[in-house]
């Protein structure tokens, strides 16, 4: 139920402060979706959407930081993946010095 | 698909898991209130990207898996009555009442419909002026503004044979309640981000401070539950307390006014009573009063019977995150999706579903 995928509008068909109606394209399905929460939100926009209807816009400026800044920590660390970790169970130290 | 699979990237989750486990040095306890959450985590195996330090602990975030026995049972007793035509979510159809849950009841020849939006439901009603159709509301703050939506259209078209059971719930006083027990031992949450798209996070940041936790609004895929746990061991680390929002694209502080100011227009604050939890003070909501000719249980007369729980289920302690899946007997075994005890084990958003189809199938 708290379950919303993002798609993004491709025409606005119907205006009323009850049923603005668009058609969404989320994942190659496209669906006409209540934006009446979204008056603002306009063709081209992407848009939240759950149970038929968009919830919010997405902000793609910070979606943009979002990933910036996840990318920079990836920078920051060095990346250390999975099979790099140490083991749990190992006593010898690997990075710097303060894990257990 | 843009704004999904860039979160899903491998080389994110490893940068972000390797710098959790760079700065972890001290035990910490979290927990992801979503279901939707939970089955990320479980699917993905992010628990297992973790550091040994670092608990997380499944929360009750699970709408379908929440809704009282005794809502389920109005349901099938809604159902069972020729001049309704019964409609709820998908995955409600499945989940135990006392005697038996709507699929039962469609099989038995019940006019049972699913459908994927409360609009859909209304539709129905516009199409069958002659049957009453009623609409099982179930779902958090982020499906409320949808219902609440159908409701005001039925009522400025003037739409008389529609109406909702209403099973609502709230966020955040079910954390308060949690954080406030002396069992708790949850030190920082990762809050439910789509919940917080509609009611923005302003009404955690007390909660934060009184309990001095970190809450970090958090999205879905696994990049962003990592850098949700992340931030809240950041802060733990640094014996910091507040909310944060670590899913800012869908997420604004005040969140989508529009879509609020809608839910408080048909909707009130009411106590709730959560499945295998107990009752949690103004943590539901209710049609107004002036909405009361949209209320099913008011509108049809109901004789439920004895209400019981299934006494081998666990999903109480589950949704509390007192045990994991795994750890009840049944798990895997009596309860399974297709022969369920509770809840958890049907809903999308249910732990014990999440364990069964993406982890061992049986416990231990």
């Amino acid at each position: 139920m708290c379950l919303a995928v993002p798609g993004k509008i491709l025409q606005i068909e119907g205006e009323g402060p009850l049923n603005r109606i668009g058609d969404v394209d989320f994942g190659g399905i496209h669906r006409e979706v209540n934006l009446s929460y979204v008056p603002e939100a306009k063709v081209g926009d992407w848009v939240l959407i759950h149970a038929g209807f968009a919830l919010q816009t997405v902000d793609e400026e910070e979606a943009k930081k979002t990933l910036e800044e996840m990318e920079r920590l990836a920078e920051v660390g060095g990346g250390l993946g999975p099979a790099e970790l140490p083991d749990d169970t190992d006593d010898n130290d690997s990075r710097d010095g303060s894990e257990s | 698909m843009k704004h999904v699979e860039e979160y899903r990237d491998p080389a994110l989750v490893k940068s972000l898991s390797g710098q959790i486990h760079r700065i972890t040095k001290h035990p910490w306890t979290i927990m992801e209130v979503c279901g939707g959450q939970t089955h990320a985590i479980v699917r993905y195996g992010l628990d297992e990207l973790l550091p040994e330090e670092i608990t997380l602990v499944h929360g009750p975030g699970c709408p379908v898996c929440v809704t009282a026995v005794s809502l389920v049972d109005r349901a099938v007793a809604l159902a069972q009555r020729d001049e309704i035509i019964f409609t709820s979510f998908g995955d409600m159809a499945r989940v135990p009442g006392s005697t038996q849950d709507l699929l039962t009841v469609k099989a038995a020849g019940g006019d049972v419909r699913t459908v994927y939006s409360p609009l859909d439901a209304l539709q129905i009603a516009r199409e069958n002026p002659d049957r009453e159709v009623v609409f099982f509301a179930v779902g958090f703050e982020t499906t409320v503004p949808t219902t609440a939506m159908a409701v005001e259209q039925a009522r400025s078209e003037g739409i008389g044979n529609f109406s909702l059971l209403v099973a609502h719930v709230l966020v955040p006083p079910a954390m308060e309640t949690l954080l406030a027990s002396p069992n708790n031992r949850v030190q920082g949450f990762l809050a439910a981000g789509h919940v917080c798209t509609v009611t923005g996070y302003a009404d955690y940041e007390p909660v934060a401070d009184r309990f001095k936790v970190p809450v970090i609004v958090t999205g879905f895929e696994p990049a962003d539950i990592l850098k949700g746990i992340l931030d809240a061991v950041n802060m733990l680390e640094r014996g910091e307390f507040g909310v944060a929002n670590a899913y800012g694209r869908a997420v604004r502080r005040e969140g989508n006014p529009h879509a609020w100011r809608m839910v408080q227009h048909v909707f009130e604050v009411c106590d709730r009573d959560w499945r295998g939890i107990g009752t949690f003070p103004n943590s539901g909501l209710a049609l107004r009063g002036e909405y009361a000719a949209f209320d099913a249980e008011q509108k049809f007369k109901l004789d439920i019977g004895v209400t019981k729980e299934n006494e081998t289920c666990i999903s109480g302690l589950v949704l509390q995150g007192a045990k994991k899946p795994p750890e009840c007997p049944a798990f895997g075994t009596l309860c399974t999706p297709e022969t369920p005890l509770g809840a958890t084990m049907v809903s999308s958003e249910g732990a014990c579903a999440a364990y069964y189809n993406h982890r061992k199938r049986v416990a231990g």
